[in-house]
């Protein structure tokens, strides 16, 4: 496996941990592994726009090299749509070099139609990623939603020529719910998008479940929870 | 260690590459099974297997790879005289079996379907050719969910069959498209009504239901209720025409449902057709793009496109035609086609070569004509027989692929500008089987899915089924519903019916009706004479004319017809309608059908109520025309009329209750029945009861809509043109119900090979009723005939039962998704 050069697609953390995760990352010789960030008043994003701004510019500067933003909430539901747009604009500014997801709190807006229309103004804002939730949410990564984010990525892509990623994230737990969505990926948008560049899990206990699903592969033998290391 | 470093380059390619792995189903333990049987069947007969020496033996293929799968036999009509009879022996204790006692029966047949839901699957797979995703998440689930479904409706026969009973052993025929699907489909309400059944599957595919039958003996089902005998078209001749075989179930094209029509004409028996089609897709520019592509997958390239409902004609609003079409090219690059036990493929084999063949030369012909053909797959078997999926525009309305059913996995694409021409292209068909309407305006959505003329229309979804909405067509896409309240109606009579087996022998179906005008007759003419102040005045003459399109019209060739008195007199003359005047009736009818059919049920019943209303003022009258034409006694005229008018009460009263019903599917949604008009209806009335015979026909027709050209009784017509008054005075929109007098076998020849009639009803002779169910099989039309029988019209039951509404309507099912709300 080592020769597949396969790591985890970033670490995420809480900005105030940034500092100290980019230095554990350094004594583990592992600095390539990027620092992903939640900020913007996370989960919520109900804290006034100059904090959730400043929040961003502290945690590029403690080294996050990604960016995760929840979008206003409000605005969406009120159909403030040019709202949502200039706030996710600024943040796209605060980011700098830093890539920025967007988090689209699927699970909050209500209809379809809103999510589409949340993940293409994020793209136009400047999102690198969109993301379906924060994970705390009622609802989060479903099948469903995921296909109405890819097709916008993809409308975006044909009209734009821009590759946006897609990120799903929470309730995803098993190697076999991955594949699932790595089949989303390869069906709606193809084999670009089968990359870190391009496609994240947001999962925290996702790795263990994989790494019991190789070591079944490898030994024909099903593994206990506890013998994997925990994550 | 260099083989694991091998797998971990293999393992780097693949997170580099990421391509799908093979993901192949067993196929052991339907090895194993084919085994238990030495590789070879025979019949299957109450609840034994038989094989017959000396038959011939069919090799039925795994089209995926070719290879032999087992043997089975060539049926021969001993063969199905056997089955037959051990069917009709057990009919006699099955369809005195309770209701109850069927239903567990059923119950448990779909629960040892269940207990071996993989093996079938993967037989049906594996002798069809079609992928194991489709088999598992579709075929099978619809099978068992059909027997459960089902022996609720055997648990329920004798309250919501009131009135209706089995018919007796029921012969099916079917397809190899969904071998086991469609025979479950005529099997399930055969016996939840009390029947047995004798069934033939198709010949590329009698595995699966020859383990259906070891099933249901598994499960208990008892001998000669179910059996299943194999072998080719002729021996389906021969199960339909046994002349023990009471009711004919039949899926396929429409040519072997044409000839079996004709094969069966005048015998007596039930038929159901469950035909071809060329099922439009409408994409409207309010359609959701992505949503309408996926769904043109499962409309057309679901099981290869061999599907008789299959979504094979696109009509796509010019503002989103390019969109579409380079979405649907982007979507068919990674369409995958591979072999039908690989988990990971979209599509598997054609079931045959031939079937094959047919399919290339189609498209063929398409490319001559200059249509752009666009083939693409994400991969592609090098060996097997497969076709792929394939895209066809720049094709016209008149080319042949847009008119014919191709049977594979082809679509053509044709633009369309306003709602009104998507309607009129979706309608320029003969077939009617099904439809899809693609658009996020639930208004525009409804709208069409009325005006297209097909049994099934999907909302945003194409090729949905289940066991509680009926299937099947309309045109010549067949008639009679499987599935739903509305296919129990295939699978029963009315109670107080016996079947008739009339002895009619052949029919010079050339000269059926030709006639020779009558010339004038001297001697017992009418003579009336009316005393004027004195003087003797002759009567005033009054000459009876035909009535269509709300107006007297002569006969196109003006020749009369005597009628004559109970006395032997000539009471007056009538018209002697030809070729022409069915002609023109048809025309006018045609014409006030789409008004009618619009208009408010509230507004048909208080014209129906109205002409009760103006019948109650010449009673007497009428009464007594009746005793002078027929010879009864006032009291019997006066009883026939009061009669006429509760009848139309009755129908008046219907025209606001049987609309349909919401069907309780499956479908997270609502589907929708409803009972649409047939259209225009051909009526040849009987000569007894002249009044109430004609009104107990016209009424219920008209009632749900329908237009009707209706001959009256060719003895006594006085009385329905005197009606013509009555209907006059009741503001009956002019062309709904339409007169012709004459010889009624000759008008009746005319009707039947009229190609825009929709139904025909003829209340007459055993031979003309042969006639009219032969003639029919032209373009399908629907029939009611009475075999000679004399109804009692009077009588409630044979004057106005629940049959009189089943013939009045076709069922269309709308099916409407939904799924907008989630989460918070």
């Amino acid at each position: 496996m080592h020769m597949t050069g396969i790591t985890t697609g970033a670490v995420c953390v809480y900005p105030n941990r940034v500092a100290e995760c980019k230095k554990a990352l350094k004594e583990l010789q592992a600095t390539e592994i990027p620092i992903a960030s939640v900020a913007t008043g996370f989960p919520t994003g109900q804290v006034p726009l100059k904090t959730r701004i400043e929040e961003i510019e502290l945690a590029v500067m403690d080294g996050a090299s990604e960016i995760d933003i929840v979008i206003n909430r409000q605005y969406a539901l009120q159909g403030n749509w040019q709202g949502v747009y200039d706030e996710v604009q600024r943040m796209k500014v605060a980011c700098g070099d830093a890539q920025m997801k967007t988090i689209i709190a699927a699970g909050d807006l209500g209809t379809m139609a809103n999510v589409y229309k949340a993940s293409m103004v994020c793209m136009m804002a400047g999102a690198d990623f969109i993301k379906t939730s924060t994970g705390k949410e009622s609802v989060n990564a479903t099948l469903p939603i995921g296909l109405v984010m890819v097709r916008a990525i993809r409308k975006y892509h044909q009209m734009t020529g821009f590759k946006v990623g897609f990120k799903p994230a929470g309730g995803i737990r098993s190697a076999k719910d991955a594949c699932t969505w790595m089949s989303l990926m390869k069906e709606e948008l193809g084999d670009d998008w089968l990359n870190a560049q391009l496609f994240r899990i947001g999962a925290s206990g996702l790795l263990t479940d994989i790494e019991r699903q190789i070591f079944h592969h490898v030994t024909g033998r099903y593994a206990a929870g506890y013998e994997m290391p925990m994550s | 260690m260099a083989g694991e470093h091998r797998n971990e380059n293999a393992l780097v390619d693949i997170f580099k590459n990421m391509p799908y792995g093979p993901a192949p189903e067993a196929d052991n333990v339907v090895k194993a099974w084919i085994n238990d049987h030495g590789g070879s069947f025979g019949h299957f007969i109450n609840n034994e297997w038989i094989k017959p020496e000396g038959r011939k033996t069919y090799q039925t293929k795994n089209p995926s790879t070719g290879q032999v799968l087992a043997t089975t036999i060539q049926g021969e009509e001993t063969d199905v005289d056997q089955a037959v009879s051990a069917s009709r022996k057990a009919y006699d204790s099955w369809s005195k079996t309770p209701g109850h006692i069927r239903a567990r029966h059923l119950y448990s047949i779909a629960r040892h379907i269940q207990k071996h839901m993989r093996l079938m699957s993967v037989v049906e797979s594996m002798d069809n050719g079609k992928t194991f995703r489709e088999s598992r998440d579709c075929d099978v689930p619809i099978v068992v969910r059909h027997f459960y479904h089902h022996a609720g409706w055997a648990q329920l026969m004798d309250t919501e069959m009131r009135g209706w009973k089995s018919i007796g052993v029921v012969g099916a025929i079917v397809p190899w498209n969904f071998p086991l699907m469609l025979l479950t489909w005529k099997l399930a309400p055969a016996l939840a009504m009390g029947n047995t059944v004798v069934l033939k599957p198709a010949t590329y595919t009698r595995l699966s239901a020859l383990l259906l039958a070891e099933i249901c003996a598994e499960a208990g089902l008892p001998p000669g209720v179910f059996n299943v005998v194999t072998g080719n078209g002729a021996m389906g001749s021969q199960l339909a025409t046994h002349p023990d075989v009471d009711k004919v179930a039949f899926t396929g094209s429409t040519e072997v449902g044409q000839k079996l029509r004709r094969a069966v004409a005048g015998t007596g028996k039930k038929l159901s057709l469950e035909l071809g089609g060329k099922s439009p897709v409408v994409v409207f520019e309010s359609a959701d793009l992505d949503s309408a592509v996926e769904g043109i997958v499962d409309a057309i390239w679901f099981n290869q496109g061999q599907v008789c409902s299959a979504g094979s004609k696109i009509l796509v609003q010019e503002p989103v035609k390019d969109q579409l079409i380079m979405k649907l090219k982007d979507r068919l690059k990674h369409l995958r086609v591979g072999d039908s036990l690989d988990k990971t493929m979209d599509m598997a084999a054609i079931v045959d070569e031939s079937q094959k063949k047919s399919i290339e030369e189609y498209v063929q012909h398409a490319r001559g004509e200059g249509a752009e053909v666009y083939q693409a797959t994400g991969c592609f078997p090098e060996s097997g027989c497969f076709y792929p999926p394939t895209l066809i525009t720049n094709v016209q309305t008149v080319s042949k692929v847009v008119r014919e059913e191709i049977f594979g996995p082809v679509a053509v694409l044709l633009p369309f500008r306003t709602a009104k021409e998507a309607i009129s292209l979706a309608n320029n068909t003969n077939y009617g089987l099904a439809g899809s309407v693609w658009t996020e305006n639930i208004g525009l959505a409804l709208e069409v899915s009325l005006n297209i003329k097909a049994g099934t229309v999907w909302v945003n979804c194409h090729n949905l089924f289940d066991a509680a909405a009926g299937f099947g067509g309309y045109k010549e896409s067949g008639y009679g519903r499987d599935g739903g309240k509305e296919g129990l109606f295939e699978y029963t009579r009315p109670s107080w019916e016996e079947r008739l087996r009339p002895e009619v022998g052949e029919i010079d179906y050339k000269t059926f009706g030709s006639t020779v005008q009558q010339r004038p007759t001297m001697g017992n003419a009418p003579i009336t004479e009316i005393p004027v102040d004195g003087i003797k005045m002759p009567g005033i003459d009054r000459t009876y004319k035909m009535y269509y399109g709300g107006a007297q019209k002569r006969p196109d060739a003006p020749y009369s017809r005597a009628i004559y008195g109970a006395d032997g007199q000539v009471f007056g003359h009538v018209g002697e309608g030809n070729r022409k005047d069915v002609r023109n009736a048809v025309e006018v009818a045609h014409n006030a059908a789409p008004g009618w059919g619009k208009r408010a049920a509230h507004n048909r019943a208080q014209i129906v109520y109205y002409m009760a209303e103006n019948l109650e003022i010449r009673r007497n009258e009428f009464a007594e025309r009746i005793c002078k034409l027929t010879g009864g006694k006032l009291g019997e005229g006066l009883e026939e009329v009061d009669l006429a008018i509760h009848r139309l009460f009755h129908w008046g009263a219907y025209c606001d209750k049987y609309g349909g019903t919401i069907q309780e599917t499956t479908l997270y949604g609502a589907t929708m029945k409803i009972h649409e008009p047939v259209g225009v209806i051909g009526m040849a009335c009987p000569d007894e009861y002249p009044l109430l015979g004609f009104v107990s026909l016209f009424a219920p027709a008209v009632i749900r809509g329908n237009c009707v050209v209706i001959v009256p009784s060719e003895k006594h017509p006085l009385l329905a043109l005197d009606l013509y008054q009555i209907f006059d005075t009741s503001d009956l929109p002019g062309g709904v119900v339409n007169i012709l007098t004459g010889d009624r076998d000759h008008i009746t020849k005319y009707l039947t090979e009229h190609q825009d009639i929709q139904s025909m009803w003829y209340f007459g002779s055993a031979e003309g009723s042969k006639f009219v169910e032969y003639t029919s099989a032209v373009n399908v039309k629907r029939t009611w005939v009475s075999y000679g029988y004399k109804r009692n019209w009077p009588d409630r039951e044979e004057g106005q039962g629940e049959e009189f509404l089943y013939q009045s309507v076709q069922c269309k099912n709308i099916w409407v998704p939904m799924g907008d709300i989630f989460a918070n």
